[in-house]
């Protein structure tokens, strides 16, 4: 009779393990695959607009969450323009006009470029625990990979997205879909990774297709090029001066 | 007494050269008149119509509101002070929320302004009854220009999208429940009107507004901390200098008409004292002194104010009076010069305007009549007998 009560005690943690992980405990997982101290992305960004269709190549050098450089190189039209982002401050120098602009307020809430991201989504923190708590509600299976659907509501209220729901690559521990939703319940975008790479034992989105899903159109495609994570990336970038450089 | 009768009598004799100047000055009369008496109705009833619509007797403004300025609205709102709520709950007051939002017709992106009013107000001439009595979560009214603009009707339903208080995303169906009709495009041009509480709810701004609008000489409490008031001559400061600055252009207009009538006044001066130097020394011969000559040839001119004012008069005056009557019909066009006159304009001659245009031509003219004139002062008697003029 008195094996039974030690028999339990074992099995407690062995039926935690089996539960699976918690969506904070996947949240926390997604973040630590996805997140590298430093890193330089060569990017794409293709705008599909309602008359054309452009595309935006850009290169960036990122350190922490707080720390973001990015040139873009082409078109002819965009190239030589430049974005410095210093913890929540972002300003954008024009090559054309060789003016440097803080871009602040109402101005954050403007797309970029014209695609479906606005400079606000940018300036978002990436680390998605800091914001939101994560409750499993499913699991589905995306693009032939088991997910698990995950209900991240915001902890604070100065969340730009009151609710999001994530759809979390099981083995990988990528977000392969992503819904943003209103306070209302309202689906106001959509996030879809249409292809994965792995680099450095981190799994990454190489290619993500943001659609602001009231508007119409096909949304903006973002391709990944090539990247360098843990790369060393010198102070003066993320200064001011190497804007006009 | 002689000179008038005299100098009248003159230009009476001159026949059809009096009469074609009388007449194309008499224009010049009814020209000024009736481009003065145009602008003063444009003003008037833009005034008019935007002080019933929207200014009503003075606003208070939320102190980080700036109208020109579309990055201020994100935090121009703040809880309506007691002094301002007392007024609000007396009626003499309507209190207005103001957020930028986004709204989506047909799939196409347009920023727009999202205001709160309460549907029971009667401080603005704003239909807010339209709103007032709609089971539709959100009701909301348009102006005709945002329903043509934005290709929204009665009875759509449209997706608006804003932030609320802490900057959180929040989008809604909104049911345009009217489309009214004003000549105040300050409360049409891309905007929507929904409750003003549904909106307080929705942002969560409870008790919050961005402006307070007075009733029509209402008297405003005073300083109220971190609201300012703005009174009708600083609200219509704008409409005014856009007003003048149309008089101005067209005052360029008669000023040539004007001109091309003294032109005429001194041609005909000019002519007479060549043509009457015989006449001219007879008179001095006479007795006449040099400036009673002057005196007579100077009152000739002025006579032919007097006399276009007379005929101006009698045409004049019936063709305005009908004008002013049923109005003038304005093109379409006219709306996007940003007055507030609708579709006729009814011009507007008050006493000052057609006093005062008679007293500057009858002016203009006497000088202009003058001019010519002081050669006479140089004129000696025996030689302007023999027809000569030095």
């Amino acid at each position: 009779m008195m094996i039974r009560p030690f028999v339990l005690l074992l099995c407690l943690p062995l039926a935690s393990m089996m539960q699976g992980p918690s969506g904070d405990e996947i949240l926390m997982r997604v973040d630590k695959n996805m997140f590298s101290e430093q890193k330089i992305v060569e990017s794409r960004m293709i705008i599909h607009g309602q008359r054309d269709t452009r595309t935006v190549e850009s290169k960036s050098w990122q350190r922490g969450t707080n720390e973001s450089y990015t040139e873009f190189l082409a078109p002819a039209r965009e190239k030589g323009t430049k974005m410095l982002k210093l913890k929540d401050m972002l300003w954008e120098y024009s090559a054309s006009t060789d003016r440097t602009i803080m871009i602040s307020g109402h101005m954050l809430r403007q797309s970029v470029m014209g695609s479906d991201l606005s400079y606000e989504d940018m300036m978002e923190d990436p680390h998605l625990p800091n914001i939101y708590s994560a409750t499993i509600s499913s699991s589905e299976v995306i693009e032939g990979r088991e997910c698990w659907v995950l209900d991240l509501k915001a902890k604070k209220e100065d969340i730009a997205y009151d609710h999001r729901q994530a759809w979390v690559d099981k083995e990988r521990y990528l977000v392969l879909k992503e819904n943003l939703y209103a306070r209302s319940g309202k689906l106001l975008k959509t996030v879809d990774v249409r292809e994965a790479m792995h680099v450095h034992n981190h799994w990454l989105a190489k290619s993500i297709i943001y659609r602001d899903v009231l508007k119409e159109g096909e949304g903006t495609e973002f391709h990944i090029d090539n990247i360098t994570l843990d790369a060393e990336i010198p102070d003066y970038l993320f200064s001011k001066a190497s804007l006009r450089r | 007494m002689l000179a008038p009768k005299l100098a009248f009598r003159n230009i009476i004799s001159a026949g059809l050269r009096t009469w074609l100047n009388v007449v194309a000055l008499s224009f010049s009369f009814v020209v000024i008149i009736f481009l003065q008496g145009f602008y003063d109705g444009l003003n008037d009833q833009a005034e008019r119509s935007t002080v019933d619509a929207l200014y009503g007797g003075g606003q208070y403004w939320q102190e980080a509101y700036d109208p020109f300025d579309p990055l201020t609205l994100e935090d121009a709102h703040a809880p309506i002070p007691p002094s301002l709520q007392n007024l609000v709950a007396e009626k003499s007051a309507a209190a207005l929320l103001i957020r930028p939002a986004t709204i989506y017709p047909r799939g196409r992106f347009r920023s727009i302004l999202l205001k709160g009013i309460d549907p029971g107000q009667h401080i603005i001439s704003l239909p807010s009854s339209l709103i007032g009595n709609d089971t539709a979560l959100i009701p909301g009214m348009i102006g005709s220009r945002m329903s043509k603009n934005a290709g929204l009707n009665k009875g759509d339903l449209v997706t608006v999208q804003w932030r609320d208080v802490h900057g959180t995303f929040d989008a809604r169906d909104v049911t345009i429940v009217g489309v009214f009709s004003t000549t105040v495009s300050e409360i049409d041009n891309e905007q929507i009107w929904i409750p003003l509480d549904r909106l307080q709810q929705f942002t969560r701004m409870p008790g919050q507004a961005t402006m307070i609008v007075l009733k029509k000489d209402g008297i405003p409490p005073g300083n109220v901390a971190g609201w300012e008031f703005r009174d009708l001559p600083y609200l219509l400061r704008d409409l005014h200098a856009l007003v003048r600055m149309k008089s101005v252009q067209g005052s360029i207009m008669y000023s040539l008409l004007l001109f091309l009538a003294m032109l005429a006044i001194f041609d005909t001066q000019v002519l007479s004292i060549w043509r009457r130097r015989k006449e001219m020394g007879t008179l001095m011969a006479l007795g006449m002194r040099r400036t009673q000559v002057i005196g007579l040839f100077t009152m000739e001119g002025a006579f032919h104010g007097l006399l276009a004012a007379v005929v101006a008069a009698l045409y004049g005056i019936p063709l305005l009076a009908i004008v002013a009557n049923i109005g003038l019909a304005l093109p379409a066009a006219t709306d996007s010069f940003g007055f507030a006159i609708g579709e006729r304009l009814f011009p507007v001659y008050s006493p000052v305007l057609i006093v005062g245009t008679t007293a500057l031509v009858c002016i203009v003219t006497t000088i202009v009549s003058y001019l010519p004139t002081r050669k006479i002062s140089h004129l000696k008697p025996t030689d302007a007998l023999r027809g000569r003029i030095s």
